[in-house]
């Protein structure tokens, strides 16, 4: 399990880098959105990766790390997302707002060979 | 628990709450926001200098407050913490906050939406950084002041402010990636996002987990550094703090210095001298950061045009002078720098308010906003430009000059010249005179040094004084141009409001020079209790939270 995690915060990651590295302001969001996918991810594993385990206390149950999963990654992840999901929001107007004000959808707001 | 002690969290609740009544007030009635945005900031200035005075009060040995907002002790739910360096930079923010905000009513609030209430959100996540104890806490206050900061960014909109936006956004979520992952890391590593308990957690540390932990706090470090301006993660800065309208770059003064201020904070917490195997790990890499900015800075403020561009450059240098000289990590250079930072935040934020009065009498299209393409022409704008009004003996006609604001603005403008490039009589120079002598006597005027100055240490003496050469030529040029340049142009007209902030700014900065000692006394305080975390510490975490009513009964039943 830990390999998959890992593949998979790894490609996240790298492709959200190189999008983010591309020239068109969506392309630019959509690297963003998939590199806080990518840490998201690494948060929450972060917390060490168990199958079955709550991180809710049951009666009865020893309350120790044993028992449970770690809930604080969790409580970040979730943090986390609201945020990068608002901020990708509000990048997504600024995009708009580029795409209007220069009548192109390149970063530096001009087409590179103009 | 006091009510000092509940005063801690009123720097965020109090923006909080106006920000929540103008967001109800809707977008008329912009007179009555602006005054209460005024009264607000006032309040909390006041709230930040009663803070600072509490600290101070307390002596030496407990000057550190401790508020649990959730009433959890320490390690397990978020504190609050107020010290001598929170106090400083609180009370800079508010003055910046205040001043940039009286500027502001005068013409730019309206230039767009909502600026009172983004305007609060930015003093919240600006006075919540300063004062939280918690790594997860801290990157919730960055997103609030960030998320704000896009907003006064883009405020009175335009194709420049766009651009700039758009990439200054870009780099600050990216960087905000790093920061989750370098806080997931510390951790996965240390099993705690409490400040005071990583700092007793990393001395633990097994060293086989040593390079990860390593590896977090490098990540972590590399997204405050992008905050702070250092090279090589600065390229968003001077654009966008250029593009930006004057009192949202004059409140942006303050903003590099969080990066600064998280950095001072968490380096000193995390690998103090008492870290073990992590003592004073990156050291030499805050000093070459540093370094590399400051010249950077120096070269880029000699091909600067414009005012703006030229402030926005200096931020840069402060930024690099101060990443170097806390790098040291030695008490002495840290309270020179502190005094420095209160200097310099000072005299930025009305270079950025006085550049737009200077530019605002030239039209707009004798030099682009973005000066990326412009190379240095000194002697072009001696010549009268094509379709000025000439006489009859075919000289220029000098436009008529109002005396007293040419005389504020040309006063004005030499003071924070002097103030920046760090020449005597003003604070700038004290400053730095206190930088370089820290450098050659670390432990004090007259006792002398255990071992010669370094290599480092010689070139940040060097890069002081040269970057200090390299911006008086520059604001000397730009001086002449501005000032001495007989051009037909409408002298510009002043308001109340708008030279009322640079002459508080300026006169603090007059007074800070006249008057250093106390500042630098607290400065000192401030870098020794840095130096010695142990009290940090032990402070919050010997925080008892209050019993509640039910956990009092359930007390006074077991004890009998």
């Amino acid at each position: 399990m830990e390999e998959v995690i890992a593949t998979a915060i790894g490609v996240l990651a790298a492709s959200g880098v190189w999008l983010i590295l591309r020239p068109r302001t969506f392309q630019v969001v959509m690297g963003l959105c998939l590199l806080s996918y990518g840490v998201n991810l690494f948060i929450f594993s972060m917390g060490s990766l168990f199958i079955g385990k709550e991180p809710i206390i049951k009666d009865g149950v020893p309350q120790d790390l044993l028992n449970y999963t770690d809930p604080l990654p969790q409580a970040l992840v979730l943090t986390a997302i609201v945020i990068s999901f608002a901020m990708t929001a509000l990048f997504l107007v600024v995009l708009l707002a580029s795409r209007g004000l220069t009548g192109t959808d390149h970063v530096d707001g001009r087409e590179p060979n103009e | 628990m006091s009510f000092m002690n509940q005063l801690i969290i009123a720097p965020i609740l109090l923006p909080l709450l106006t920000a929540a009544l103008m967001l109800l007030l809707g977008e008329k009635r912009r007179p009555l926001k602006a005054r209460l945005n005024l009264l607000s900031s006032l309040l909390g200035l006041a709230i930040s200098i009663t803070l600072l005075l509490w600290v101070q009060a307390q002596g030496q040995a407990s000057s550190i407050g401790v508020y649990l907002p959730g009433n959890w002790p320490a390690p397990f739910g978020i504190a609050l913490v107020v010290d001598r360096l929170s106090a400083l930079m609180l009370v800079l923010t508010g003055i910046v906050g205040v001043c940039a905000l009286i500027f502001a009513m005068a013409r730019w609030d309206s230039a767009g939406a909502s600026f009172h209430a983004l305007f609060q959100i930015q003093l919240m996540g600006l006075y919540g950084a300063f004062l939280t104890a918690d790594l997860f806490n801290l990157f919730v206050f960055f997103e609030v002041l960030l998320a704000a900061s896009y907003g006064l960014l883009l405020h009175g909109s335009g194709r420049a402010r766009v651009k700039a936006g758009l990439h200054y956004i870009a780099i600050n979520l990216f960087a905000s990636s790093l920061f989750l992952v370098g806080a997931a890391m510390l951790y996965g590593v240390t099993g705690t996002l409490n400040m005071a308990d990583l700092a007793l957690k990393i001395p633990l540390v097994p060293e086989a987990d040593r390079g990860l932990l390593h590896a977090g706090a490098a990540i972590l470090a590399t997204a405050f550094l992008a905050k702070a301006g250092i090279w090589p993660l600065n390229f968003w800065l001077v654009p966008a703090y250029s593009a930006a309208s004057a009192p949202v770059a004059a409140l942006f003064a303050i903003m590099t210095k969080v990066g600064i201020y998280t950095v001072l904070r968490l380096w000193t917490l995390l690998f103090s001298g008492q870290a073990g195997a992590s003592s004073f790990f990156g050291g030499d890499w805050l000093v070459y950061g540093g370094l590399a900015t400051l010249g950077c800075a120096a070269v880029s403020i000699l091909a600067a045009q414009r005012l703006e561009r030229m402030a926005s450059i200096s931020i840069l240098a402060s930024a690099g002078t101060l990443m170097a000289a806390i790098g040291f990590g030695q008490a002495a250079l840290t309270a020179g720098a502190l005094f420095y930072l209160v200097s310099s935040t000072l005299a930025l934020c009305a270079l950025f308010l006085l550049a737009e009065l200077i530019e605002r009498s030239r039209s707009a299209n004798e030099l682009p906003l973005d000066d990326d393409d412009c190379h240095p022409s000194p002697l072009e704008s001696l010549h009268p430009p094509k379709g000025i009004n000439l006489d009859d003996e075919q000289k220029a006609v000098i436009g008529q000059v109002i005396p007293w604001t040419m005389a504020f603005l040309g006063l004005s403008f030499i003071a924070c010249a002097l103030l920046i490039i760090g020449l005597p009589p003003l604070s700038g120079f004290i400053g730095k005179i206190s930088l370089i002598a820290a450098l050659f006597n670390p432990l004090g005027m007259g006792i002398p040094p255990e071992q010669p100055l370094s290599v480092q240490g010689w070139a940040l003496v060097a890069l002081l004084v040269l970057s200090g050469l390299a911006s008086m030529i520059a604001l000397t040029r730009v001086g002449i141009q501005r000032f001495w340049t007989p051009q037909e142009r409408p002298s510009p007209a002043l308001r109340r409001y708008e030279c009322i902030p640079i002459v508080v700014l300026l006169g603090l900065c007059i007074a800070l020079s006249v008057r250093a000692e106390p500042l630098l006394r607290y400065t000192q305080d401030t870098a020794a209790s840095l130096q010695d975390p142990e009290q940090y510490v032990s402070a919050v975490l010997a925080t008892r939270p209050i019993p509640g009513p039910t956990s009092q009964a359930a007390s006074a039943q077991v004890q009998p």
